[in-house]
């Protein structure tokens, strides 16, 4: 904590400290918001931000005052947070990054934000992120890319960048994203944060715009594993409106079980050619630590890493295809200025609303579906992402928990990988089995590469269990300190 | 794997997606990178396996959920008719599709 105080300039509190400060009444919601306000106002430069609205955010922080006076107890109330958007907003813009929605306003709240809202928590806007959540850069958002706070040449990481950016640089405590091949995950490593992507159906895909629908799942992304915790215990739940929300008992996620005891699982294909020797170096030193807190090493094996890109590049773009079949120019979004008839009108307001990531994600799924390629790529890649997903199975009757790197470097430059598709599916190597197995993974600060960039540790667990990953980041995190690390100059 | 102009232009008009001949052959370049490495899925034996389509389905029946069947959505016409390009007398406008 900085010497000015635990709100002071150039401070990053968790919650838990700003939870303190506002029930000891040293500070208002009110207060809180006008701060991160003006912390974000002052690094406009990161490019985080696709809306702010000063009058709607102080509005919802005197609601939670009114509920503080009124002795309301809730752990997040007064909070300030911020959404990707890809949520949708009543009253906010809701853009998912693309020119196809930079006009639509929402008539109805994503579940997401209608239950953060509930718990207390106070919008400061909605954040930047790649179109419809494709990418792993954060550079193909139709509002431009946004910065690394450690290092603002280089990506953040995508596709919620600007979730992991406002929480690195303070000017958000805490923020959602979703993750459907790792884009929760990967800019949390970019942007040394702490993110959970929780079991496929914890938390409703009601109001997520949606990408692929056997894949998308929301999460929270905060400073620490024990502040990620409060916020899934307010996010998640069973959900009637999402037809594959999971309908299970509340778990509390805060009781944040030690890991000593814990068999955690080393995949061999995680460390081998690709894997950057500061990364390397990082996740190893972190795996020994858990040994030292009394967790066992066991090595295991995920046959077919290698395999979950292109099983991922035929099922993403397939359900992408057909979700973004919707934007027809009809009902909203954008449309051509000139065209002849129907079926034109649509395919240039999809032409012109559409950017290239995202166009040739459907060019891709369209042909996978299309008649004579279906059983070839698509059934087949629907086959391999069950061997997939049996492999994990496997590993864990060895094994309570599986760790390695998030991704196989740290942030890129700008302008390094976006020229070139291909290259930048290669990244996602680490995160897209988790995501086809439909398992919960959490990117936990572990280290700094080259360049004092951070490094993540992926934490993966077995089908719903998040509270053992989150208990075990909250004890690697009480006993090193990569996640209270700050980049130069942040929040200053 | 090869994409001809005619695949692509069948492509692009089952995605209601526009491309112009200019850029047809930039398209089929990062296509064509895109397949390459799609097609590595050709050569893992999957005979026997059955798709899987909801990742849960892995460890258990995922069946999908029924619910009673009544009106549960709230009344947002106008909101909805609000985002739309051209509307007339409550409706959707597009262009004439029948002569």
């Amino acid at each position: 904590m900085s010497a000015v105080g635990p709100m002071g300039a150039g401070s990053r509190p968790s919650i838990a400290v700003l939870r303190a400060e506002l029930d000891k009444r040293n500070v208002s919601a009110v207060e809180l918001a006008e701060r991160y306000l003006a912390r974000i106002a002052a690094e406009s430069v990161l490019n985080a931000f696709l809306h702010v609205d000063e009058a709607r955010t102080l509005a919802e922080a005197r609601a939670a005052d009114a509920r503080l006076a009124a002795g309301e107890k809730l752990p997040l109330l007064g909070i300030p947070v911020a959404h990707k958007d890809i949520f949708v907003t009543r009253g906010w813009r809701s853009t998912a990054g693309s020119k196809m929605l930079a006009g639509y306003t929402s008539p109805f709240d994503a579940t997401v934000v209608e239950r953060l809202r509930a718990a207390g928590m106070v919008c400061l806007g909605k954040l930047n992120c790649d179109e419809f959540a494709m990418g792993s850069s954060n550079e193909n958002s139709a509002f431009g890319p946004v910065q690394n706070p450690w290092d603002r040449d280089r990506v953040p990481g995508g596709t919620s960048g600007a979730s992991a950016a406002v929480v690195a640089a303070g000017l958000s405590p805490a923020a959602t994203g979703t993750d459907t091949g790792g884009s929760l995950r990967q800019p949390a490593a970019m942007c040394g944060v702490t993110a959970i992507k929780p079991t496929y159906g914890r938390v409703s895909r009601y109001g997520m715009i949606a990408f692929a629908s056997s894949l998308d799942q929301g999460g929270p992304m905060a400073q620490s594993a024990a502040d990620c915790a409060l916020l899934l215990a307010a996010m998640a739940g069973f959900d009637p409106r999402d037809s594959t929300s999971i309908d299970r008992a509340a778990e509390d996620y805060r009781a944040l079980p030690p890991a000593a005891g814990l068999r955690i699982g080393v995949p061999k294909e995680f460390f081998g050619e690709g894997l950057a020797a500061d990364v390397a170096a990082a996740v190893h030193a972190s795996l020994r630590e858990f040994e030292r807190l009394g967790a066992t090493l066991v090595d295991i094996s995920l046959p077919r890493t290698k395999l979950s890109i292109p099983a991922y590049y035929v099922i993403a773009p397939a359900e992408a295809s057909s979700n973004l079949s919707r934007f027809d120019g009809v009902r909203y979004g954008h449309r051509a200025a000139d065209y002849d008839d129907l079926t034109e009108m649509m395919a240039r307001s999809r032409a012109e609303g559409f950017g290239a990531e995202v166009k040739r994600r459907i060019f891709t799924g369209t042909f996978v579906l299309s008649h004579g390629y279906y059983d070839a790529y698509y059934l087949q890649a629907q086959k391999v992402r069950r061997l997939i997903a049996q492999d994990f199975q496997d590993a864990f009757r060895s094994c309570d928990l599986i760790m390695g790197p998030v991704a196989p470097t740290t942030a890129w430059k700008l302008g390094d990988k976006s020229k070139d598709p291909v290259a930048m599916y290669l990244e996602d190597i680490f995160t897209l089995g988790v995501s086809l197995a439909g398992l919960p993974g959490m990117s936990v600060p572990c280290g700094q590469g080259a360049g004092n960039l951070p490094v993540g540790l992926q934490i993966i667990g077995n089908y719903f269990d998040e509270s053992r990953m989150l208990g075990a980041a909250h004890q690697f995190q009480q006993s090193t300190d990569w996640h209270t690390l700050r980049p130069p100059g942040a929040a200053a | 794997m090869h994409l001809t102009p005619a695949q692509l232009r069948r492509i692009a008009h089952l995605s209601r997606i526009e491309v112009s001949a200019a850029d047809l052959d930039r398209l089929g370049t990062e296509l064509t990178g895109i397949f390459d490495l799609i097609e590595q899925l050709q050569a893992v034996d999957t005979s026997g396996i059955v798709p899987l389509s909801h990742p849960l389905a892995v460890i258990e029946e995922m069946p999908l959920r029924l619910r009673e069947d009544v009106v549960d959505e709230i009344d947002r016409r106008e909101a909805n008719l609000g985002q739309a390009p051209q509307t007339e007398n409550g409706l959707f406008l597009v262009p004439k599709v029948i002569e």
